[in-house]
């Protein structure tokens, strides 16, 4: 865009022509100053996120590959990659690990879901209340500081062997994370964002609503996100010691093949849930967290 | 120029401001005699510790004073340093929550922001966000956003203060454009002095500790004014003795 040039104008008294020339300098300013954003292509993005994950599997499966090979334990305890691969194929044939996968994940998204909502309430009710937060706050980090396999015991006694015993494990688990996110993401929204509210007549629930609640949000989809690594912690945790026989799931698996003898079941096994683990974060909360930080405008120019 | 409290915008009559209790109460304003007419643009000026933030936090209603009498003419529309736009909302969404809170009805609502948008010359970015936008046009983005709360007062506390010096020139024309424009009551608190010879009709200089009124300077310098004008020059040179004076009567109190 050429630049025109003229000395500064002469400042006459006719507001049109003054007008006009503000005009100018305000769209020449916005010119100047916007950033220029270049995209990549979508391809190009998806390809950078992907090798990375790509090259990681690879490098995971070489050095697997190598200490098997290096004959540190005997390949009846330490299978390689492959033995533990057809193994993971047929129990998908065989039908035993889809069934196992699926109660698994029935139990693993209710116990987060209802945690979820335990979580955001009790997060919302200490993040308004001082006396509670004083109250309760600590004691809600206390309890995440609680390794998850530490409440099995306990809730074994209170439920029994059961997917009860499980689903408590789950939500004490889950709740403290949770809430947290919650508290966090509204202790830092920025004060002015709050006095800015009220100047525009939002007090009481309005700021809550138009205010509150959105500023909060990407502190709250963190919570989230930990809550989530929390539970599917605790479920394997339960899963591994309230093994109930009638109707398998992936914790029972693991524990069964174990006591078979079964390495390279053992092994399939772990990859699922290793599996599970990382697929679900990397689909949902990931994104859900690129989303968010995306449209709250928190990350920097390179999307 | 006196004004009787009939008419005027902003009254402050005798308004102290203290903050605790006892030993160890600080007294951040006292005893703030003001009237501000209606259609007046006044600069508030004075040193860190005046409590000029604190006397347009007062006059917002963000806050009560200790002491002393009040009035401004409806709700008053608030400018910060910082433009606190909502991250989460367009452009145009921050402009439209403003009308939102004001229970503006919808259909109505796209046609104000609108307008709104466009008397900041600011149309083609509606639909951008706060963080894709520089900080000049963030505070214009503020102003529509102030406009939409269609106060007849409009306080602003240092809006400028964090923009180069050539975007706050330009928005120096822009707010006197739009103050014209529309009648507005204007209170802009600065520590520039230049500034608020730039801008004000009159000028308060505030002390430091506790914030008084120590002194009152009318501008009576023609508009359109340049900031570098040797009239504009001059009378900042007064306002800035001044301050110095005062400045200088805290190193001897100590």
């Amino acid at each position: 865009m050429p630049v025109p040039a003229e000395v500064a104008p002469a400042r006459t008294n006719g507001s049109a022509a003054r007008d006009d020339v503000l005009d100018r300098e305000l769209a020449g300013l916005d010119a100047l100053e916007l950033a220029t954003v270049r995209r990549r292509s979508r391809w190009a993005r998806l390809w950078a996120a992907t090798w990375p994950k790509l090259a990681a599997v690879a490098l995971g499966l070489a050095i697997w590959q190598v200490v098997v090979w290096s004959g540190w334990k005997r390949e009846s305890l330490l299978p390689g990659p492959q033995a533990v691969f057809s193994e993971l194929w047929a129990s998908i044939q065989d039908g035993t690990l889809p069934e196992a996968t699926a109660r698994t994940m029935d139990l693993a998204v209710r116990g987060y879901l209802l945690s979820v909502l335990l979580g955001t309430i009790v997060g919302a009710l200490v993040a308004r209340n001082r006396i509670l937060r004083s109250a309760v706050g600590s004691l809600i980090t206390g309890i995440q500081t609680m390794p998850s396999v530490a409440w099995v015991p306990w809730a074994i006694l209170l439920f029994g062997l059961s997917d009860g015993a499980i689903f408590f494990v789950i939500v004490l688990g889950t709740v403290p994370a949770v809430a947290n996110g919650l508290i966090t993401g509204t202790d830092q929204i920025p004060p002015v964002l709050l006095r800015a509210g009220r100047v525009l007549g939002a007090r009481g629930w309005r700021s809550l609503r138009y205010v509150v609640l959105p500023a909060s949000l990407p502190g709250f989809v963190g919570g989230l996100k930990q809550g989530w690594a929390f539970a599917w912690r605790s479920l394997m945790a339960g899963e591994i010691i309230v093994t109930v026989a009638g109707e398998p799931k992936l914790g029972f698996l693991l524990q069964n093949n174990r006591t078979l003898r079964d390495s390279a079941g053992v092994m399939a096994v772990m990859l699922v849930i290793l599996g599970i683990g990382i697929l679900v974060d990397a689909l949902v909360f990931a994104n859900l967290e690129r989303l968010v930080a995306r449209r709250w405008g928190l990350t920097g120019p390179a999307n | 120029m006196t004004t009787s409290t009939a008419e005027a915008a902003v009254t402050l009559d005798g308004v102290s401001k203290v903050y605790g209790g006892g030993r160890s109460a600080v007294a951040a304003l006292d005893r703030i005699d003001l009237a501000v007419a209606p259609g007046e643009l006044v600069c508030v000026v004075g040193a860190s510790g005046c409590g000029k933030t604190t006397l347009l936090n007062l006059i917002a209603g963000l806050d009560e004073p200790t002491a002393g009498r009040l009035e401004v003419a409806g709700r008053p529309a608030l400018m910060f340093q910082e433009a606190a736009l909502f991250p989460w909302l367009t452009v145009a969404g921050n402009v439209d929550v403003a009308l939102k809170l004001r229970r503006v009805p919808r259909a109505e609502r796209r046609a104000r922001v609108d307008e709104l948008l466009a008397t900041v010359r600011l149309s083609d970015f509606a639909r951008r966000r706060p963080h894709e936008l520089s900080g000049g046009m963030r505070q214009r983005v503020a102003m529509a956003r102030a406009f939409a709360q269609d106060a007849d007062v409009l306080l602003m506390d240092e809006p400028f203060g964090a923009l180069d010096a050539m975007t706050r020139d330009v928005l120096h024309d822009e707010l006197e454009r739009l103050w014209r424009a529309r009648g507005l009551t204007v209170v802009f608190v600065t520590h520039n002095v230049r500034e608020a010879a730039r801008l004000a009709d009159r000028i308060v200089v505030l002390t430091s500790r506790p914030g008084t009124v120590s002194a009152t300077v009318p501008v009576p310098i023609d508009r359109p004014r340049r900031i570098e004008s040797p009239e504009v020059s001059d009378l900042a040179g007064e306002v800035t003795g001044l301050l110095r004076q005062e400045v200088r009567r805290h190193a001897g109190a100590r």
